[in-house]
């Protein structure tokens, strides 16, 4: 079995003086599909741009494969943006030559054949394509790399029901045992079953770590529902009067 | 046959289910081999590890057996086969009783009105 690929060690970060991650801790093996869980504002985009190096946190430590976040990080990290950040005028086969050129790891065989079967032009250029056809694009840049660690920030809210189903069976084909994909979503019911494990996070913490299974046998429940259970709302005007 | 999932239930524990009665009606046979984990995960939509836990409680209760050479297949003991169909046709009666009996009817009547639709 692998080891630890990523641990978290009491991670700070401060944006001025609003705090988005108060002492988290973490550890996750490799080999797992895992989701990232909490509701809006919760700490998990800023706890990816950690992982990856994006940021650094104000206090704690950080390490993936045993290393601080760096150059070596990078090369076995594919990560995935909350939004996309590619030139307007380059075409889709463009960004495949870059990213062909910048990745040792990078499947230029893989990412043509899932452009064919995803039904995207290469030659078209990226401002000409729709939002949720970028997404696609970039989602095929970052499972086209033979990464040791996939940080995926909201991979499907922007596309179509039948290309999230590719987009999840993609993901589960390219499973390898020495990797793990962290996937942070909204989406629980459409990607629970992909999961292994669960991490919710609130106020900045991990508050609760498990294996999905465990929460069925345990919560008799999905998920989805145990998320709303766990970080449900009272509706305005419906307290106790 | 479709995989039908429900997602307030372990998933490994379905997939077990779905892996036998695939087995017991005949839909893979006895020394079949079965396709790899990877393969069965990705028809069903589901990750892999699962789909290693239901195989390998396949393994535990003797349905199917696993060489290193040749992967993973259904047993060819016949004893184990029909035993584990009889007891999946008891579990069926004992649940069709169960129902009829919460409508009011008796086993005799039960079984008066499975002859008659019979006959």
């Amino acid at each position: 079995m692998g080891g630890m690929l990523i641990q978290c060690q009491d991670i700070w970060k401060s944006y001025g003086s609003r705090p988005a991650l108060r002492g988290l801790n973490l550890q996750l093996e490799s080999g797992r599909i895992v989701g990232l869980l909490g509701p809006n504002g919760s700490g998990k985009t800023t706890l990816i741009k950690i992982l990856n190096g994006l940021l650094t946190p104000d206090n704690g430590i950080v390490l993936i494969d045993g290393t601080e976040p760096g150059v070596y990080t990078k090369s076995i990290i594919s990560y995935l943006p909350d939004k996309p950040y590619f030139a307007g005028w380059m075409k889709v086969g463009d960004l495949f030559d870059f990213f062909e050129d910048f990745y040792m790891d990078f499947d230029r065989e893989k990412a043509d054949h899932m452009c064919k079967a995803l039904q995207i032009d290469e030659k078209l250029r990226m401002k000409t394509l729709s939002k949720g056809t970028k997404e696609k694009v970039q989602l095929i840049l970052v499972m086209s790399r033979r990464a040791k660690l996939y940080l995926l920030d909201e991979p499907i809210a922007g596309v179509d029901p039948a290309a999230r189903d590719y987009i999840l069976s993609t993901i589960l084909n390219n499973y390898n045992p020495e990797g793990t994909v962290l996937i942070s979503t909204h989406l629980i019911s459409d990607v629970e079953r992909v999961l292994d494990e669960v991490l919710f996070i609130q106020n900045g913490q991990v508050v609760r770590q498990e294996l999905v299974d465990d929460i069925r046998e345990k919560e008799g429940k999905s998920v989805d529902e145990l998320f709303r259970d766990v970080f449900r709302t009272v509706p305005f005007g419906g307290g106790v009067w | 046959m479709e995989w039908k999932l429900d997602d307030n239930r372990p998933i490994w524990i379905q997939l077990q289910e779905q892996l036998t009665r695939k087995i017991l009606s005949g839909w893979y046979h006895a020394g079949e081999k079965l396709p790899s984990v990877r393969e069965l995960a990705a028809e069903a939509g589901v990750n892999p590890n699962t789909m290693q836990r239901a195989l390998a409680a396949l393994d535990q209760n003797g349905l199917t057996v696993t060489n290193r050479t040749m992967g993973r297949s259904v047993t060819e003991d016949g004893v184990i086969l029909e035993g584990m169909r009889r007891g999946l046709a008891e579990d069926i009666i004992r649940q069709f009783y169960d129902s009829v009996a919460e409508l009011g009817y008796s086993k005799e009547q039960a079984l008066e009105l499975l002859k008659r639709r019979d006959g």
